[in-house]
């Protein structure tokens, strides 16, 4: 190592501090959904559920859940050595 | 003023350039694109050139707005490329790079089917050169698969086109459709270019072993060029909302798993062609529009995280998470440039994939397809969760590797950074992009619902990947290689070949073996019944040999005296 430098993320307690900061602006930005009135992609009728509170808030969350674990699940099957095709 | 092809600058270029010293050939470089895009400003909508070919007429030139619109794009990249790879020595790599960037200019001027195949195959062939310079094994293996399939596409697009000529007598580069098996054929090589899934192991295995420049020149071509055509001939076909959804989910699974950070792009750009492929298949309009809008601002977010990754791996040696990680700390500007790509491409407000990728998103609500808006909303979070945040987190945050380098050289910085500054620019003012598109549109990206929901879906996305990476679940990045679509020709295929020999030789041995047993079998029966100590022997008249002989005597006095 050349420099001895601490860096911004070096110390655990700047990265707690962002996480906290991020933490906040996720609760605001839920919180942003009963400010004002939303106007709907779909036409009126078609797709209510865009409407309620918090659907992307917990679409985004869910969709990114399921995403990972399904696939950690995928590695079971589709994973192989690194050199797996040099063989 | 028009004087030129649209391509000709590119293409003469990359022809003369492997004759220029060191010093002008920098210089060229950096003009080539610059005179491209200035030769094209003189052009204007409707303009067409015809020459002829072997008593052919060719439509060589036909300029819309669309074919516009991609021209610029593909001359702004060219730029930003020959930038971000001024410091090479290669000439093969630069020269063979303005040939590839030219033919694609070509393929979006075709005005017809002949035309756009001639350009299609050079697309192929000038392109391999961006992998097969990295010079080892793999990527020379690569390399040979990428172009075999390429020409493969080509070769369909040449049946395809003739059957079409035969059946109605027109070569026009039109909206084609697919009700007919000639111009399914067509769409069939065009979807191998576009990476429909199934057709789509060529890019994640050929792109990731490029060079560092090189898949900054392979991100933005060729893909693009069969969006346009797929624009251009089969804007409003069904089928596309149903791929391009697909194209849009699957990838995004491969690129959690996926430990090469370059591979993880491959697979999310094949995720955001799935957005341009609904988008078309919405049909000409709001759906076309933002399919366009998106290939364009793609080019601009998808080379920006290549030339970050090819920085990186041109400074360090490494590609993979596993290997990489606190970067941030040697390579700041490079990891900022890196963070406007990947808001970019997640589509954060006043970033260029925001006013993009909602055209396509509000288009699918607007027809009502609930399915394929679901999915595409799936694709969203799960892009802003790979491309967004593990490209950046992996390589220059995460655990520090140790790694201490130099930033990127300063061509390569330049290059980032006017890349980073358009995709800012576009989110910011998407007015100048809109002006530009095919259609006229009504569009107003920036209304407080949509900016609030949008921030909600990724940082909500976030939090996900926040509570997976505390709680531990996130699936560590670990050296290994995840099978896709080409294990099927790199391993199925051999290896049933292998089997079949393995089987198949001592099978084909014993068969030969056996047949030469049964002849001999026969010979030996033959001669003992009929050999000079057989019984038949014994039947020999000797009156019937004193004939032959007579009549072979007569014949022969006959025939000489005669």
């Amino acid at each position: 190592m050349t420099s001895k430098k601490k860096h911004l993320f070096d110390q655990p307690r700047n990265v707690h501090r962002l996480i906290r900061v991020f933490f906040v602006l996720c609760a605001l930005l839920l919180g942003a959904d009963l400010l004002f009135h939303r106007h709907l992609m779909f036409a009126e009728g078609v797709f209510p559920v865009e409407g309620w509170f918090g659907f992307y808030a917990i679409y985004g969350f869910v969709a990114c859940v399921l995403l990972v674990l399904i696939a950690t699940q995928m590695r079971k099957v589709l994973m192989r050595r690194e050199d797996y095709y040099q063989n | 003023m028009i004087s030129v092809h649209p391509a000709a600058f590119l293409l003469l270029g990359g022809l003369l350039l492997p004759l220029l010293p060191l010093a002008v050939r920098r210089v060229a470089l950096l003009l080539l694109p610059l005179a491209g895009f200035y030769n094209l400003l003189g052009y204007q909508v409707g303009y067409s050139q015809v020459g002829s070919l072997a008593g052919y007429e060719l439509h060589w030139v036909r300029v819309d707005q669309l074919s516009l619109l991609f021209g610029y794009l593909f001359h702004l990249a060219a730029f930003l490329a020959a930038l971000f790879s001024l410091h090479l020595r290669d000439r093969l790599q630069q020269a063979t790079g303005f040939l590839y960037a030219g033919a694609a200019v070509g393929a979006v001027f075709a005005g017809d089917l002949i035309v756009l195949f001639i350009f299609w195959e050079l697309l192929a062939i000038s392109s391999v050169f961006q992998i097969w310079a990295t010079q080892s094994d793999r990527a020379i293996a690569a390399g040979t698969r990428y172009l075999l399939i390429h020409i493969s596409s080509g070769l369909l697009l040449l049946v395809g086109t003739a059957w079409h000529y035969q059946q109605t007598g027109s070569l026009a580069l039109g909206h084609l459709g697919i009700d007919s098996w000639a111009t399914r054929l067509i769409f069939l090589g065009v979807g191998i270019k576009c990476a429909f899934p199934f057709l789509h192991s060529w890019l994640v295995d050929a792109y990731p072993e490029s060079t560092p420049t090189g898949a900054v020149f392979l991100s933005s071509f060729t893909t693009k060029t069969a969006v346009y055509v797929l624009a251009r001939s089969f804007a409003g076909t069904e089928i596309l909302l149903y791929i391009g959804a697909a194209m849009a989910m699957f990838p995004i699974f491969y690129a959690v798993i996926e430990n090469d950070l370059r591979r993880v792009l491959g697979y999310s750009m094949i995720n955001q062609i799935g957005f341009m492929v609904v988008g078309v298949g919405l049909g000409p309009g709001m759906g076309a529009n933002g399919a366009v809008a998106h290939a364009f601002n793609d080019v601009l977010f998808k080379g920006l995280l290549f030339m970050s990754m090819g920085a990186v791996l041109y400074r360090t040696g490494r590609i993979n998470g596993s290997d990489l990680g606190g970067l941030y700390k040697s390579m700041p500007w490079t990891c900022g440039f890196c963070m406007v790509g990947a808001a970019s491409i997640s589509a954060f407000p006043l970033f260029s994939g925001f006013v993009s990728k909602s055209m396509v998103m509000q288009a699918a609500a607007n027809e009502g397809h609930l399915v394929v808006w679901l999915l595409l909303l799936f694709a969203s979070a799960g892009v802003f969760h790979h491309a967004g945040i593990k490209i950046p987190f992996f390589a220059f945050f995460a655990h520090d590797a140790g790694i201490r380098c130099r930033e990127a050289p300063r061509n390569m910085l330049l290059a980032m950074g006017i890349g980073a500054a358009l995709c800012i620019g576009i989110g910011s003012f998407p007015h100048y992009l809109y002006r530009l598109l095919p259609y006229p549109v009504a569009y107003e990206p920036y209304d407080a619902t949509h900016i609030v929901l949008q921030l909600q879906l990724l940082f909500f996305s976030a939090l996900a990947f926040v509570a997976l990476k505390l709680t531990g679940i996130y699936p560590p990045e670990l050296r290994s290689a995840n099978i896709d679509v080409d294990w099927t020709y790199r391993k199925l295929l051999p290896g049933a070949a292998r089997l079949c020999v393995q089987v198949g030789a001592p099978l084909w041995d014993g068969l030969i073996a056996w047949s030469k047993r049964q002849v001999f079998a026969l010979i030996e029966q033959v001669r003992q019944y009929h050999g000079p100590t057989g019984v038949f022997a014994r039947a020999w008249p000797i009156s019937s040999s004193v004939l032959l002989v007579t009549v072979f005597l007569a014949v022969y006095l006959f025939v000489y005296l005669g």
